[in-house]
């Protein structure tokens, strides 16, 4: 068996060599940064052997209820590759849908990882877990994952929940939920937890978080929710290209019909955009090639909490409860004026507290704007 | 005596698969084939809008994506007697080339590939000899001693880093890889471009259906409008973009999938006379050329051999009562009565019955899996491409028999290699070629209705509620990736009364019946030799072989509503 198992990465050392400094450079580098820090000379050493021998970022990565559509996109990302993703910037030490090993092999990996970088790996889940029936409804190697997911979770520096599934259960949680699939954030305390909802989430995405942790050394800032706020702070509804057509009430009124044609907007075919926090309307997917309501179908809200049971898919959003504008949805846009004025009855209602702020800001700017185009 | 060994998890695979086998004298005696994860979405699709059931079922797997959701909208339009238009069936199949290209690309790169090529053993080629080797069997560009030996460097960069990442642990230096060093490292090198091609190969979907994984689809049609003069339809721009990807997939499949696989098969051809298992097969057909319901108009011919035997071809009907039945006879379910159902009459409740977690072994004298097992007229049969390939031929289809003549020359090897593991690998990849020209037609077909006015690309009236009849029964089938694949609806008032699956690892990895007959996945590992039990990469190669996808394999139906409230007994 050839079966490398000396640790040696001399990534910053490496990376010194590759741009042409020598080991003396490395060793003043190393120096002028122990002073930098305040240290001993007696304790240059440390900081000379930590800078060359620091690893890759060890992840690992589990999957339990789901469908693997979460590793399906990250495999998806453009930028970076997924190629240097794995060989450069982390050490993706158990994954079932693309390790080499199996069973005992792969159980090894993953024990290897969690003794040798105790405090130290970032554990990703995909899926939820079920806590039905003692947890049978998903064993992995005679263990259940709710066993699995506690010992994994115990030494782990930081926890990202991949996809819907993790952050709140998806489509096996919706009425009746048999399994009793339980959202990551249920079962594991006192560990930091990235929230990355999305049926997938968009692959760029899930890179992003991967890459700012390894470039910036630290988590992304988070919301209430503790999605990243880099991707998940606006709706759909606002980054959306057609929002003009909402806001002048143009609408689509059954699909392939003459206004789906000129893509107009999708809210009264069932759009849940002005309800969706989500990076499609600007990141796009697949690189940037299209989103949901860009090919023509409107966004069903996959990134939301409980989407699958928040109505119907192609039933409008004026049907949510608490949102009371069914009787005036039709109206909109009778005239330009009348139009401006629902919308904006309808983002505020439509609003979540959390972003009360954000949206009143935003009520106001177009405030603004509608007295300039009044003028 | 025998010794039994355990894998679990299968990895590289979607889902959670155990798989346990008894070895004696170096030979795998009897395995047991196990599905440990359930998600119960049909119990969740009750009471809900029909139209909506693509985007739940979608959801069954995020693998072969997509093809779930055109099962579901068939399913449903074939209930309700919707015809979609042309074009949104020319979409519909572009779509699904798209996912087959891509997916036997990813299964036999990511997915296959290390039960084959050592990657360690690679680190020891000579860019120079893989250059010329790699240049005789393709006009693939990527091929200078320079790029092989820059690429070698950087991968011994990464494993002398020690952090080998995904290849941590792997069955490196087995006896049982056979590869010269240069053909591992050309495996190598395209493991690396297939992972950076594959995220091309998905934006087809992405085009039509406004992402992947996970595209939209539509009751009645599809919802990209055709729009020649409107940014925001299928205009110009569109097309060509859709146009370019298909022709740069075919080409990375001829290029590259191709080549590859003849030259490793090449080292592998002991593996021509191992893993055959059942011997019969079915399919049922798939990429309509004159609408779902003319069955003899699809690319994909239909049809079940029995025994090996390919000089008869037997028709399938997914509708009658006795022909596709469910038995959970050694499944972690319960029936009130005995025998097998048809899916519109399912009546069943989970039941685990299996040891507590933590355990060491199942007890395979007792029920032992998720999965059910479905039979054909008390058959057992395969699914995928092998039984796609074999229906096409033994239809006698002029593109099957070119493609698998071809490679059993190329090859030098009996037609009865075929039923083999390496046949099961070596017809998904010749159907790969099949499918991207396909993709080709499909979509100068549909360029050329746009051209003669024809812009239609859904069909509305039917999707009113107040149009539906009362009750409605539909099935929508295909050829996903895997196999054949059905869905069958029971619509009542205008909700969903009863919704089931039967897929493709349901017919492949599910447990034996009542009379013992096996099915594929056990008869395929008997007599398999295990050089080391300790790392057994034979198991590996055969049950991948068949590309598992357990997510999609374990359900349950349940007509009578019942097993809610013991889950909830069960549950918190």
């Amino acid at each position: 068996m050839d079966k490398p198992t000396v640790q040696k990465i001399p990534t910053y050392l490496e990376e010194f060599k590759r741009k042409g400094y020598s080991r003396k450079d490395f060793l003043k580098f190393c120096t002028l940064m122990g002073a930098y820090l305040g240290l001993e000379s007696t304790a240059l050493g440390q900081v000379v052997k930590a800078m060359e021998t620091k690893p890759r970022l060890p992840v690992i990565w589990l999957h339990f209820q789901e469908c693997t559509c979460c590793s399906e996109s990250f495999i998806r990302s453009s930028h970076p590759i997924v190629a240097d993703v794995l060989l450069d910037q982390i050490s993706l030490d158990y994954t079932e849908t693309l390790m080499a090993a199996s069973g005992h092999q792969a159980e090894e990996a993953m024990r290897n990882t969690m003794t040798k970088y105790k405090g130290e790996y970032i554990l990703c889940v995909e899926g939820s877990v079920p806590t039905a029936a003692d947890g049978v409804y998903c064993m992995i190697g005679g263990k259940t994952s709710m066993q699995i997911l506690e010992e994994a979770a115990a030494d782990a520096k930081a926890v990202i929940a991949w996809g819907s599934c993790a952050c709140n259960g998806c489509v096996q949680a919706a009425k009746p939920n048999p399994t009793s699939a339980t959202p990551i954030h249920k079962l594991v305390k006192g560990k930091p937890i990235i929230k990355v909802p999305g049926c997938p989430p968009i692959g760029e995405v899930m890179a992003g978080v991967i890459v700012h942790v390894v470039t910036f050394g630290r988590l992304p800032d988070l919301d209430a929710l503790g999605r990243p706020k880099a991707f998940y702070s606006k709706r759909v509804h606002d980054t959306c290209y057609r929002r003009p057509y909402y806001d002048a009430g143009l609408y689509v009124e059954s699909f392939d019909d003459e206004n789906a044609k000129k893509g107009y907007c999708l809210y009264k075919v069932g759009c849940k955009g002005p309800s969706t926090y989500n990076a499609c309307g600007v990141t796009k997917w697949n690189n940037g090639v299209s989103f949901p309501i860009q090919s023509g179908h409107g966004c069903f809200g996959c990134s939301e909490e409980n989407y699958w049971d928040n109505g119907r898919i192609y039933e409008r959003a004026s049907a949510f409860p608490g949102f009371g504008i069914e009787s005036t949805a039709d109206t909109v846009g009778k005239t330009a004026l009348a139009a401006t004025g629902v919308a904006l009855a309808a983002h505020a209602i439509m609003t979540n507290v959390r972003k009360k702020k954000l949206i009143k800001n935003l009520e106001k700017e177009g405030k603004e704007s509608e007295q300039e185009l009044k003028s | 005596m025998s010794t039994r060994i355990v894998v679990d998890p299968v990895t590289r695979i979607e889902g959670h698969l155990r798989i346990e086998a008894d070895i004696e004298n170096g030979k795998i005696k009897d395995a047991y084939s196990s599905g440990t994860m359930v998600r119960l979405l049909e119990e969740i699709l009750k009471g809900r809008d029909p139209l909506d059931a693509w985007a739940y079922v979608g959801r069954v797997c995020g693998v072969c994506t997509s093809i779930h959701s055109l099962t579901s909208v068939r399913c449903v339009e074939d209930a309700l007697g919707i015809v979609i238009p042309p074009n949104a069936e020319l979409v519909r199949n572009i779509m699904n080339a798209a996912l087959y290209m891509h997916d036997h690309v990813v299964h036999f790169y990511h997915l296959h590939a290390m039960d084959w090529v050592d990657v360690v053993n690679a680190l020891k080629a000579d860019p120079k000899k893989t250059s010329e080797l790699a240049q005789s069997i393709s006009h693939w560009p990527k091929s200078s001693p320079g790029y092989f030996s820059d690429l070698q460097k950087r991968i011994t960069k990464f494993v002398e880093s020690g952090q080998l990442g995904i290849f941590s642990n792997g069955y490196w230096g087995h006896p049982a890889y056979k590869l010269p060093a240069e053909v591992n490292l050309i495996g190598l090198a395209h493991y690396l471009e297939a992972l950076e091609w594959q995220k091309e190969m998905v934006k087809v979907q992405t085009i039509f259906g406004g992402k992947n994984p996970h595209p939209n689809y539509l009751v009645g049609g599809m919802a990209c409008a055709i729009s020649t003069d409107d940014i925001s339809g299928l205009n110009a721009e569109r097309l060509a973009y859709v146009g370019q990807l298909l022709k740069d997939g075919k080409e990375f499949i001829e290029q590259v999938y191709i080549p590859d696989l003849m030259a490793i098969a090449s080292f592998y051809k002991d593996w021509g006379a191992i893993g055959g298992g059942l011997g019969s097969y079915m399919a049922y057909g798939d990429f309509p050329t004159n609408g779902y319901r003319d069955v003899a108009s699809y690319k994909f011919p239909q049809g079940v051999i029995l025994n090996k035997d390919i000089s008869k071809v037997m028709d399938v009907d997914m509708r009658k009562d006795d022909e596709i039945q469910e038995f959970i006879d050694n499944s972690w379910y319960e029936y009130k009565g005995s025998g097998g159902l048809h899916p519109w009459k399912g009546e069943s409740k989970i039941k685990y019955t299996g040891p507590k977690p933590p355990f060491e072994n199942l007890d395979t004298t007792q029920k032992y899996s998720y999965l059910k097992t479905p039979r054909w007229k008390g058959n057992a049969v395969e699914v995928g491409p092998l039984a796609r390939v074999l229906v096409g031929y033994a239809r006698g289809r002029e593109d099957f028999k070119a493609v698998v003549d071809k490679a059993l020359t190329d090859l030098n090897v009996p037609v009865t290699a075929l039923f083999s593991t390496l046949g099961r690998t070596a017809a998904r990849g010749l159907e790969s070629v099949l499918v991207s020209q396909w993709g080709l037609e499909f979509y100068d077909q549909l360029i050329d209705n746009i051209k003669k006015g024809d812009t239609r690309m859904a069909e509305s009236k039917m999707r009113d509620s107040s149009n539906w009849p009362d009750k409605a029964l539909g099935v929508g089938h295909a050829e996903a990736p895997r196999g054949a694949l059905a869905h069958w609806i029971n619509i009542e008032d205008e909700k969903i009364a009863n919704y089931q699956l039967v897929v493709p690892t349901t017919w492949n990895a599910s447990p034996r019946d009542a009379k013992g007959q096996v099915s594929a996945y056990e008869a395929a590992l008997r007599d398999t030799p295990i050089a080391d039990p300790k790392q057994p990469v034979e198991i590996l190669r055969t049950v991948h072989s068949f590309d598992p996808c357990l997510a999609c394999a374990v359900h349950l139906y349940d007509e009578e509503g019942k097993h809610i409230n013991r889950i909830s007994v069960l549950g918190d």
